[in-house]
């Protein structure tokens, strides 16, 4: 779960890092308000889950209000990468001389914390990471003794910090690795960390995500929890608790199991045919769950053909039949053909209870995509 | 032969008097493993699945010498749950729950570094020795006893390649799923080792699926330090950068590492015919047998 910035700077300034001055605003007069609390220069920030908001036009400084006005109008309603701008943060412009990378991330080959810092902050980290690696100082941290505030030094001097700063840096470092600890964050950084003219060090972005695995010890970050869909189908399955993400081919997809879902993608596409969706239906799905992801991907008018595989472990085949038995009943017509494939666990009382007259059986995965394959081509003769 | 498991293998299930505990402590029994009791906090003395409850872990390994532990505990308490396992101690834990907070599974990494007990999972559907044991989830019926070890990230892409060897008349040694989290216990690299070393397996299917590394690993370790015949399967060939595609582990960052091209890359260049479907998996372990 990502915070959006303005959430993770109350975070952050609750746990005693300096941030901006800052008011968030959703509407122009309210920008205008705000700037005219906050002076200028002024930074405005559009608040949406996506990165790179300052390339794709999402922040810009403003000197005066006028600009803050048209700054306000062309941000606050604009598509960012598919997410619509509801709200800017306003927050007070930095006069900065330097911009540092501060992050804490999971290392998972190694299953270890690590921290990171690195003085090429304030452009695209990922992008640092890739072609200079050695630009990133790294030092990794003991999950069973945290953080020791020596890591913390060796990082930030690892870096190249100059030593007027290094006390600063690395002191917002270990209360990141606190708050990553305390918050269950699978992510958190700041980039950039700005070194003021003043000689102040000072954090002027916050990026925060949560393992959703965790938010059930986690209450009040659950509450910032903003449901954030890029569009009605992920909306909507996001409603029916399903792992789906839209593709841009025509053979819709349902299955149960990670794995098993994404070979079944892969098969329809080596099969000459285009996968519309990836959609998994879990472990142990009841029949109002299948039914729920029938109504899914028939909703999504790109589908010309479904493939249903399930093989069953904890999934059970009767259950699965009963639920597409019960989706396609209500309809007069099945809006599109839909191929199953059971097998596994009660995949024989599943087969005697599926109603044949509504779907195309098919015994073995591969034959199954085919089937779907071929039954959206003929859509499309 | 078989790997970690066989049927002198005495099992605890924690978790036993839940709801999916209980159904397949029942399934594991009725497929003939050696479960010789439950462990569940506050439930000690009673019985489920006709076998003994203890209220500890320990508890349960002194009093019927159990020697490995199936855990189905909900999320929130599963971490605890592999603690209590690791100190009993047991040799082998396997935990199926599904969602372990992924801090908690960093701090259970760092003691399995120091402790003698095996961990498989989390989030895994457990391992099989055809005709012996099952500790876990898989459907007993689709596997046959055989010479054909395999390791898998994901449950249900185990159960259809193993239908596409049984079908075939190709048994199992072993089949271990390993679990598609961000961290876990037991990893490709180390199910090869002992695949390896244990006589009777021939060959060896290993089933990866985009995101992370291990795969390349696994595949550094292959052409490193195998004899025995290995042939792969990549999921998630189509999968767009940047999407998570259900299990925690299996997104592409975009930045070239993790993708399904570059683990087939690395398999190929170890040796490893990769299918491109389970069928042509399955053609490939015959032509090494």
């Amino acid at each position: 779960m990502k915070l959006h910035e303005y959430q993770a700077k109350e975070v952050f300034a609750d746990a005693g890092i300096p941030v901006p001055e800052s008011r968030l605003a959703s509407s122009v007069d309210e920008v205008v308000e705000a700037v005219g609390e906050i002076g200028f220069p002024a930074a405005i920030k559009a608040q949406v889950h996506v990165g790179g908001r300052g390339k794709a036009g999402g922040i810009e400084i403003v000197g005066s209000e006028e600009e803050a006005r048209e700054a306000a109008e062309s941000i606050l309603g604009m598509d960012l990468k598919g997410y619509t701008v509801e709200r800017v943060l306003v927050e007070a412009g930095v006069d900065f001389v330097d911009e540092l990378y501060v992050g804490v991330t999971m290392d998972r080959a190694a299953g270890e914390p690590v921290a990171m810092v690195s003085t090429e902050g304030g452009v695209d980290i990922e992008t640092v990471a890739e072609e200079t690696p050695e630009a990133i100082a790294r030092e990794h941290i003991d999950p069973a003794f945290g953080m020791h505030p020596f890591q913390s030094r060796k990082v930030v001097y690892d870096a190249g910090v100059e030593q007027q700063f290094a006390g600063d840096v690395s002191s917002i470092l270990r209360t990141l690795f606190t708050l990553y600890e305390n918050s269950d964050a699978s992510e958190i950084e700041v980039n950039p960390v700005m070194i003021t003219a003043d000689d102040d060090v000072i954090a002027a972005d916050a990026v925060m995500n949560i393992d959703e695995d965790a938010l059930f010890r986690q209450p009040e970050l659950s509450e910032m929890a903003e449901a954030s869909y890029e569009n009605d189908f992920e909306r909507k399955a996001g409603e029916y608790g399903f792992d789906y993400v839209r593709l841009s081919g025509n053979v819709g997809i349902i299955g149960n199991g990670a794995g098993l879902v994404m070979t079944t993608l892969d098969l329809v596409d080596y099969y000459g045919g285009a996968p519309a969706n990836f959609l998994d239906i879990g472990g142990g799905a009841k029949a109002e769950r299948v039914a729920n992801a029938l109504d899914m991907v028939f909703s999504d008018e790109n589908v010309d053909s479904v493939v249903f595989n399930i093989f069953g472990g904890i999934t059970r085949g009767d259950e699965v039949a009963k639920g597409i038995n019960e989706a396609l009943s209500q309809f007069d017509e099945i809006p599109k053909p839909v191929t199953v494939r059971l097998a596994g666990t009660n995949a024989e009382e599943g087969m005697e209870i599926l109603n044949t007259d509504l779907v195309t059986v098919e015994k073995t995965l591969e034959s199954a995509v085919q089937r779907a394959v071929a039954d959206a081509e003929e859509v499309n003769e | 032969m078989s790997i970690l498991v066989d049927d002198d293998t005495r099992v605890v299930v924690q978790g036993i008097t839940g709801g999916e505990g209980n159904f397949h402590a029942e399934q594991m029994i009725e497929y003939g493993t050696n479960v010789v009791a439950g462990a569940v906090p506050g439930k000690g003395g009673q019985t489920a699945a006709g076998v003994p409850v203890y209220d500890t872990v320990e508890e349960a390994a002194i009093e019927e010498d159990a020697d490995a532990s199936v855990i189905f505990v909900p999320s929130a308490f599963a971490g605890d749950a592999i603690f209590e396992a690791l100190d009993a101690p047991l040799d082998l834990a396997v935990a199926i729950t599904e969602g372990v907070p992924t801090q908690d599974m960093a701090k259970v990494n760092k003691r399995l570094s120091e402790v003698d007990t095996r961990l498989i999972g989390p989030n895994c559907p457990g391992i099989i020795t055809p005709g012996e044991a099952k500790l876990g989830i898989l459907p007993g019926n689709i596997f046959s006893d055989g010479n054909v070890g395999l390791v898998s990230r994901s449950g249900t892409l185990t159960y259809q390649v193993v239908d596409n060897l049984t079908n075939r008349g190709i048994g199992q040694t072993t089949a271990v799923g390993i679990g598609g989290d961000p961290i876990i216990g037991t990893s490709f690299v180390d199910a090869l080792e002992l695949f390896e070393e244990d006589d009777e397996t021939e060959a060896v299917v290993m089933c990866g699926e985009i995101g992370g590394e291990d795969e390349e690993e696994a595949a550094k370790f292959i052409g490193e330090h195998m004899d025995t015949p290995v042939a792969g399967f990549i999921a998630g060939r189509t999968a767009p950068p940047g999407k998570r595609m259900g299990h925690a582990g299996a997104i592409v960052s975009g930045s070239g590492t993790g993708t399904a091209e570059s683990k087939i890359e690395a398999l190929n260049d170890a040796g490893v015919p990769v299918g491109d479907t389970p069928e042509e998996v399955a053609d490939h372990v015959e032509s090494f047998l």
